[in-house]
């Protein structure tokens, strides 16, 4: 397949631009972009962009995309992002890739600025209220989700008792003494409705893979675990902006578009793993990907589903609620769908041949989400 | 909102192009959106652009000032700007869009903190800039 470039402009004004923000110089060089090759941003599915976040430009141009780049390696991440906007378009990842650059490096207008004060819009629009990161910011739709739904906080609590039996047969997890829904309701307050124990860890770790193809796999001296499909995108950067506080955008394009590219129906996933930074984020994870209707995942995992023996078995290290989190966990969910892949999980769920592992970045700002499998496909 | 305060002030944005209109608008005492004039999108935080239709033909208007508190959290753990556990509010406004804030001049508990209540911006005055809070209203009104 050959991929071409079908638009190309750049900013309206160069040189001192004083009136105009960082972000603004993407969407001008964008818009102009986008005018050049007829197109509008609801065309775009494919974002790259390095020096802001692509949550950001994705965001602020109204894109919901099933594929994003941000690698940022300095000044030739653009020639990265042909070149991965290319392999991507090739893989069928997207159809229509904007790359975008803009850069107030004069008049440093709009630069950086996270929570608490600042340029940016989150510095903005949510940085003056007291926001203490994740604690207060993922947790703030879940009060609609109950009144919408019907979710008990019991139910919220079954969550994290269930992954603590989970964690009860990993030895290295941090947390594995088995505790009741009373012992999370009577946990210490953290953000109301949350207490302690429904918030994930604070650890330290690491880990990595290594990839190559199927071909090669062969001679290597542990069983391949097959990479069967992927997703990707980004919603917002401000929690506040969601198109629904009760469900993530971003984790219904990833998932999917992972679960289309690995050609599987839900009945088809034998294990899976949602980044559980806090307890609502599987019952997210299960009905933004369609495995369960929308207000009925807490019942699902009320009912012992996602508990060992379950019909599907879910974050079965303990998650990040009970193994360790260490900021960033995605990598720990991994190496869980690797281990049950492989056959080698403490908590081996038997006869498992397909791992949906689903992961979040910031604050439903992204996701990702890796289908695995223990056959070549 | 002055006696829920601590020592320290709140972080303060820092406008932009962009956004100065809305910040010009709560010293001003107006909440102010943007409306989309080609396909009649009503969006925030401000953008020169329809995040709809990707149109750069957008206006500036001042909205009602009204809304309804759609979803919240009481925060406990200690903020070098506010005393006690205080709520972090997502208000949606009654021209659609959503935003961030702080609910005033009410009990920061579940029971006093009723979702779909209905609320009215009020503005917190910081010296250049003035921040939109929320604070209950009569439904009738």
């Amino acid at each position: 397949m050959t991929v071409a470039i079908v638009g190309a402009a750049e900013t309206t004004e160069l040189g001192k631009i004083p009136g105009m923000s960082q972000i603004q110089l993407h969407a001008d060089a964008a818009l102009n972009t986008l005018a050049d090759a007829g197109l509008k941003a609801k065309d775009i599915d494919g974002v790259a962009t390095a020096g802001e976040s692509p949550v950001n430009v994705a965001h602020y141009l109204g894109i919901a995309p099933r594929w994003v780049d941000g690698s940022s390696v300095g000044g030739c991440s653009f020639m990265l992002h042909v070149r991965h906007a290319a392999a991507a378009i090739e893989a069928g990842y997207a159809d229509t890739v904007l790359v975008t650059h803009g850069e107030s490096g004069r008049s440093g207008v709009g630069r950086g600025g996270g929570g608490g004060g600042g340029g940016s819009l989150l510095a903005q629009f949510e940085g003056p209220y007291g926001s203490m990161g994740p604690t207060t910011m993922f947790t703030i739709g879940v009060l609609r989700y109950m009144k919408q739904y019907g979710m008990t906080h019991e139910q919220l609590a079954m969550v994290a008792v269930v992954q603590r039996e989970w964690a009860g047969m990993n030895p290295r997890a941090s947390y594995r003494d088995p505790i009741t829904v009373d012992d999370v309701l009577n946990s210490r307050m953290i953000a109301y409705p949350f207490h302690l124990l429904e918030c994930c860890l604070v650890t330290d770790g690491g880990g990595a893979l290594i990839l190559t193809s199927a071909e090669r796999a062969a001679d290597f001296p542990n069983k391949p675990v097959y990479i069967l499909g992927s997703g990707e995108s980004v919603e917002t950067p401000m929690v506040s902006q969601m198109k629904d506080l009760t469900s993530s955008q971003a984790f219904r394009i990833a998932g999917g578009e992972a679960m289309r590219s690995a050609r599987i129906n839900h009945g088809d996933v034998d294990h899976m793993m949602v980044y559980d930074a806090f307890a609502h984020l599987p019952i997210w994870g299960l009905e933004d990907l369609g495995f369960c209707a929308r207000g009925e995942a807490p019942g699902f995992i009320e009912d012992g589903n996602t508990r060992p023996g379950g019909a599907l078995p879910l974050n079965t290290n303990g998650g990040g609620l009970s193994y360790m989190h260490s900021g960033m966990y995605g990598m720990y969910a991994l190496q869980e769908s690797v281990r049950q892949m492989r056959g080698t999980a403490p908590a081996q769920v038997p006869g498992a041949a397909v791992s949906l592992c689903l992961g979040v970045g910031g604050m439903f700002a992204a996701s990702g989400c890796i289908v695995m499998g223990n056959e070549l496909p | 909102m002055a006696d829920s305060l601590g020592k320290r002030p709140r972080p303060l944005p820092r406008p932009t192009p962009e956004t100065r209109h809305f910040w010009d608008g709560t010293k001003a005492g107006e909440l102010r959106l943007q409306r989309c004039n080609d396909c009649g999108h009503v969006y925030l935080p401000p953008r020169p652009l329809c995040p709809a239709c990707s149109s750069r033909n957008v206006d500036v208007f001042t909205a009602s000032g009204k809304g309804k508190l759609l979803s919240y959290v009481i925060n406990h753990r200690p903020h070098p700007s506010f005393d006690g556990p205080y709520a972090i509010a997502v208000v949606e406004l009654d021209e659609g869009p959503t935003m961030l804030s702080n609910i005033v001049d009410c009990d920061q508990t579940p029971d006093a903190l009723v979702l779909d209540m209905p609320l009215e911006v009020t503005f917190e005055d910081n010296g250049d800039i003035a921040i939109p809070l929320f604070r209950p209203r009569e439904s009738q009104s």
